[in-house]
C-alpha cells in the first residue's frame, strides 16, 4: 500500500511538472490598472483590453487587425429593406466560462443578448444602477437610446433589433466594446445572492480567455477558455503585469520580465529596435490630431484665408520636433488605415509665398489670431505646446501675428466646444468603431456644430453626403465618403497635422500578434515559443 | 494620562473636521470636473451633463454637498469612486497594506542606518568621515526620487540583473492575500521560494523610499548627539572615567534621541509623499498612485474621502507618538 501510494505520490508530481513545463504563459506588461470588467461602465482602452477584448465577445467582431467587422456569437444576420431592422442568428453551443465561482447550466442564448443591452437602456432592469454612478457612457455617447426602438427575443437563438432610422454604422457599433455579450444567468444568479457587483469584479463571458484573479494596481490573471468556440488559444495562461511607467516596462520586457508591451516612450524606440530579442511592430493609429479654425468668425469664414494658413504651416516640421518621427502628415480628416479613405487627394502644398500672396488677395492684412495649445499629452499629438510654437513661427513668414492660449484640460474641453471661441483650436480623434461616420459625422457635421465640431463648420454639399452615407452597403458609402473627402480638402475647415504612428514592442518569441487600428490589445491568436 | 488620553482625542475631532473640509474644498478648487474629463474629446451635451451631475449629486448646493459626505463619514460610508464605481474605503483597504508594508521597510532601513551614521559623525566630528557622511546625506536629501529609482531600475535590474525590475513578487506565485503584506502572504502561503521573491522585490523601493528620511535622520542625530555631548552630565560621565562607549551609548544617546523620535514621526507624511513616487517607479499598488491618478481624474470621492483615510492615518501615529512621549517623559502630560 505503501509503496503504490509513494508510486501515485511520484506519478503526480510528475504530471505537475509536466504541465507546469508545457503551460505556456504570456505575460504583457500592461499600462494601467482596468477600472472594473464590466465594458458597458467605462470608456477606457486599458478596461477594454482587460475585460472586453480577453472574457468576452459581442454579436459581431472586428477581424483583428482591421476596422472591418465580422460574425462574431451572430453565426450570420439580414438587414431588411428600410435598414431598420437588424435579426441576429446566434451560434449554437456556445459556451460560458466554467470557473471557480459560477458553473453555466445553459449555453448562450437570446436572453442573453437581451440582458446585455437592457441593463444599459432600461432603467426598471436589476442592473441598470447595480454599482454608484453607473451612467453607460458609451452606450449614450453612440446615441444608443435615440437610435433603438426595441429588441426581441424571436426565438432562442434569434434577436431583432428595431431602429428608429436607417444607421448603417450600427453593426459596427454592435462590435464596440460596451456591446459584449453577458451571461444572464450569472447575473440572475448573482442577484439571488445579493452579490451584483461581482458582474463587474469577477466576470464571466463567451471570450477566449477566461477570468482567474485580479490584484488591484498589481496583476491581472486569465486562463485560456478550454471550450472556446473558435478553438482553444495557443497559450495557457495570460497574466497582464501592470507597469505604469513606460521606462519601466521597457526594462521589464528587455530582462525578460514580460513579452509584450504598449506605449513605448518615443525616445526609447531606437534602442528597442536595435535590439535582437524584441520585435517592434508599428502601426498608424486609427487617430488625427488637427487645428480647427472657428469658421463662423471672420476673416476664417473665407475659404481662402484657411487655405493660405494651412499653406503656412510647415508639416514636416513639426512631425520631427513634436512627434519625433513616430507620425505621418495627414492629409484628411480620416486615417489611411480607415476603409474609405481617399488616396487621391493632394495635400496643400507648404509654400509660405504662395499662402501670403493668397491671404493679400483675400484683402487680409495685419492678422493676428490664437492658438490654443491643450495642456496635455494625446495619443494624436504628444506636445501641443510646442506645436503651437512652431505654428507661431510658421504664420510669422507670412505676416500673421499668434498668441499662443492654453487652460487646465477639462476647461479647455468645454470652452472650445463654443461657437463664439475665440482662435483656431489644436485637437484630435481617435475613432471608436472604425467606421468614417465616426470621424466625418462626430467632428464634421452640422449637427455637432456646438459641440464636438470644433471648427462649427456646417456645409450643406459635405452634410448631404455624410447624412446620405448614413445607409446603403459599404460600396456605395466608400463613394460617398470619399467625395465628402474631396470637399473637405476644397473648405479646409481644419489643417490636417498627422496621425500619430503606434508602437508596440514584443519579444521575439512571440508570434501572430496583430496591431489593432483600433488601439485595442488582443491575445487571441498569440503563440509563444520556449 | 486618563486626562492627557481625553485632551488628545478631544483635538483630534477639529482637526479632523478640519481636514475634511480642506480635502472637500481642495479637489473642486481645481478647474475642470470629472464629466468633462470622463468624456474627453467627445464631450457632452448640455442635457447628459446635467442628468450625469444629478447622478453624482454635484447639483446639490455646495453646503449640502459637504454635508452629505461628513454625514456619510460617520456612519462609515466614504462614497463610491467616480471613476471605477468601487467604493473608496474598499480601495483603499485593498491598496494600503502594500504602501505599509514599503514604508515600514524603508523607516527601519533608515533608522538602521541613519541613526549610527549620524552617532558616528558627531564623535569624530569635523573628521574625514564626518564630512562625508553629511555630504551623501546632503546629496540623499536633494535626490530626484523618480530618477534616483529609474538609475537603481537600470543599474542593478537591466544591467547586472540581481534584482527583478518592478512588482510586489514574481508572476510565478499566485495565492489569495490574506493580510495584503506580501512578506507575510508569502510565507503563509508555504509556497517555496516566494518569501525570498517578495524579498527582492522589496529592496529596490525601500532604498528609494528610504532615501530622504534616511538622510534626514542621520543629520539630525548628529546635530541632537552634538548638542548633548556638551552637556555637563556628559562631560560628568567622561570626567567620571566610563569609557567612551558607554558615556555614548548610556548617557548621550539616550537623551539626544528624543528628537530623533520626533523626527522619525514626522518622516511619516515624508513618506506618504515619497510613497507616490516610489510606487509609480516600482509599480506598486499602494495608496499613493491611487491619489495622484484620482487627483488627475478629478474623482472626488476618491479624494476627498482618500485624503481623510490618509489623514486619520497619519493622526493615528501622531497620537501614539504624543501617547509614548507622555510615557517616557511625565513632563509632556502636564
Amino acid at each position: 500500500m505503501k509503496k503504490f501510494g509513494s508510486l501515485l505520490a511520484t506519478t503526480m508530481l510528475a504530471s505537475v511538472l509536466a504541465t507546469g513545463a508545457y503551460a505556456k504563459t504570456l505575460v504583457y506588461c500592461s499600462e494601467g490598472s482596468p477600472e472594473g470588467f464590466d465594458p458597458g461602465l467605462y470608456t477606457s482602452g486599458t478596461t477594454f483590453d482587460a475585460s472586453s477584448k480577453t472574457v468576452y465577445n459581442r454579436l459581431v467582431e472586428f477581424k483583428i487587425g482591421t476596422t472591418e467587422t465580422q460574425p462574431g456569437l451572430a453565426e450570420s444576420y439580414e438587414v431588411s429593406e428600410d435598414g431598420t431592422e437588424y435579426t441576429f442568428h446566434l451560434r449554437p453551443g456556445v459556451k460560458f466560462h466554467s470557473t471557480d465561482f459560477f458553473t453555466p447550466s445553459r449555453d448562450l442564448n437570446a436572453d442573453d443578448v437581451i440582458f446585455s443591452f437592457e441593463r444599459q437602456m432600461d432603467a426598471e432592469n436589476p442592473y441598470n444602477s447595480y454599482v454608484e454612478g453607473a451612467s453607460w457612457e458609451y452606450f449614450n455617447a453612440m446615441s444608443m437610446p435615440d437610435l433603438i426602438e426595441s429588441i426581441d427575443k424571436v426565438d432562442d437563438m434569434t434577436v431583432k433589433f428595431k431602429l428608429k432610422r436607417a444607421e448603417a454604422p450600427f453593426l459596427a457599433n454592435l462590435a464596440m466594446d460596451f456591446a459584449s455579450i453577458m451571461s444572464k444567468e450569472y447575473a440572475d444568479k448573482l442577484v439571488e445572492a445579493g452579490s451584483e457587483s461581482d458582474l463587474n469584479q469577477k466576470p464571466v463571458g463567451t471570450g477566449p480567455f477566461q477570468f482567474v484573479a485580479y490584484q488591484p494596481d498589481a496583476v491581472i490573471r486569465y486562463k485560456a477558455n478550454p471550450d472556446y468556440w473558435a478553438g482553444k488559444e495557443a497559450i495557457d495562461d495570460l497574466v497582464f503585469a501592470i507597469t505604469t511607467d513606460a521606462s519601466v516596462r521597457q526594462q521589464k520586457l528587455t530582462v525578460g520580465e514580460c513579452h509584450v508591451m504598449p506605449y513605448p516612450n518615443p525616445a526609447d524606440i531606437q534602442a528597442l529596435k536595435d535590439d535582437d530579442s524584441i520585435e517592434v511592430m508599428q502601426q498608424e493609429g486609427l487617430n488625427i490630431g488637427y487645428l480647427a479654425y472657428n469658421a463662423t468668425i471672420a476673416p476664417f469664414d473665407k475659404v481662402e484665408v484657411r487655405k493660405a494658413l494651412n499653406m503656412a504651416i510647415n508639416k514636416k516640421a513639426i512631425l520631427d520636433a513634436v512627434y519625433q518621427g513616430a507620425g505621418e502628415i495627414a492629409k484628411n480628416p480620416i486615417p489611411p488605415t480607415m476603409w474609405s479613405y481617399n488616396d487621391s487627394i493632394e495635400d496643400d502644398p507648404y509654400d509660405p509665398e504662395a499662402a501670403k500672396k493668397m491671404l493679400e488677395d483675400a484683402g487680409v492684412s495685419n492678422l493676428s489670431m490664437k492658438i490654443w495649445a491643450m495642456p496635455v499629452q494625446r495619443p494624436y499629438n504628444p506636445n501641443a505646446r510646442r506645436m503651437a510654437e512652431l505654428m507661431q513661427e510658421d504664420f510669422a513668414k507670412i505676416g500673421v501675428t499668434v498668441e499662443i492660449v492654453s487652460y487646465e484640460w477639462g476647461e479647455y474641453l468645454e470652452k472650445s466646444k463654443a461657437v463664439d471661441r475665440d482662435g483656431a483650436v489644436l485637437i484630435g480623434w481617435t475613432g471608436d468603431n472604425g467606421d468614417p461616420d465616426n470621424f466625418l459625422a462626430v467632428r464634421l457635421g452640422c449637427d455637432a456644430v456646438g459641440g464636438s465640431n470644433h471648427a462649427q463648420w456646417c456645409n450643406k454639399e459635405f452634410n448631404d453626403l455624410i447624412m446620405k452615407a448614413k445607409t446603403g452597403t459599404q460600396e456605395e458609402r466608400t463613394k460617398l465618403y470619399e467625395q465628402a473627402q474631396v470637399v473637405f480638402k476644397r473648405e479646409a475647415p481644419w489643417a490636417t497635422i498627422a496621425h500619430s504612428v503606434v508602437y508596440m514592442p514584443m519579444s521575439n518569441k512571440v508570434s501572430g500578434y496583430k496591431m489593432d487600428p483600433l488601439g485595442g490589445h488582443w491575445f487571441t491568436g498569440v503563440d509563444i515559443s520556449e | 494620562m486618563l486626562r492627557f488620553l481625553l485632551q488628545k482625542l478631544g483635538l483630534l475631532i477639529p482637526t479632523f473636521i478640519g481636514v475634511s473640509i480642506i480635502a472637500f474644498a481642495f479637489i473642486r478648487l481645481l478647474p475642470g470636473d470629472p464629466i468633462t474629463l470622463l468624456a474627453g474629446e467627445r464631450g457632452v451635451s448640455a442635457e447628459r451633463y446635467e442628468q450625469l451631475q444629478a447622478t453624482y449629486g454635484f447639483d446639490k448646493p455646495i453646503v449640502v454637498q459637504y454635508f452629505d459626505y461628513l454625514g456619510n463619514i460617520l456612519q462609515g460610508d466614504f462614497g463610491t469612486s467616480i471613476v471605477t464605481k468601487r467604493p473608496v474605503l474598499e480601495e483603499f483597504m485593498t491598496l494600503f497594506p502594500a504602501t505599509l508594508e514599503l514604508s515600514i521597510c524603508a523607516i527601519i532601513l533608515a533608522t538602521a542606518i541613519g541613526i549610527p551614521a549620524g552617532i558616528f559623525a558627531a564623535v569624530r566630528r569635523g573628521s574625514f568621515f564626518d564630512q562625508s557622511i553629511m555630504g551623501v546625506a546632503l546629496v540623499g536629501y536633494s535626490m530626484p526620487i523618480f530618477w534616483w529609482g529609474l538609475l537603481l531600475i537600470i543599474l542593478f535590474s537591466g544591467i547586472l540583473q540581481w534584482t527583478p525590475v518592478s512588482g510586489r513578487i514574481s508572476l510565478l506565485y499566485f495565492f489569495q492575500p490574506v493580510t495584503g503584506f506580501m512578506l507575510i502572504d508569502s510565507l503563509l502561503s508555504g509556497q517555496a521560494g516566494a518569501f525570498k521573491s517578495a524579498v527582492s522585490h522589496l529592496i529596490l523601493p525601500t532604498v528609494v523610499l528610504a532615501t530622504i528620511p534616511l538622510a534626514v535622520i542621520a543629520r539630525q542625530t548628529r546635530s541632537a548627539m552634538l548638542e548633548v555631548l556638551s552637556e555637563d552630565y556628559v562631560r560628568t560621565a567622561r570626567s567620571k572615567g566610563l569609557a567612551p562607549m558607554r558615556v555614548i551609548g548610556l548617557h548621550a544617546l539616550r537623551n539626544a534621541l528624543i528628537p530623533v523620535v520626533t523626527t522619525i514621526g514626522l518622516q511619516v507624511g515624508v513618506l506618504l509623499a515619497g510613497a507616490i513616487l516610489t510606487e509609480t517607479i516600482f509599480s506598486w499598488p499602494g495608496i499613493g498612485k491611487w491619489m495622484v491618478d484620482s487627483v488627475f481624474k478629478r474623482d472626488y470621492s476618491v479624494v476627498q474621502g482618500g485624503l481623510l483615510l490618509i489623514a486619520g492615518m497619519i493622526m493615528l501615529v501622531n497620537l501614539v507618538v504624543d501617547l509614548v512621549y507622555g510615557l517616557i517623559n511625565p513632563r509632556i502630560r502636564r
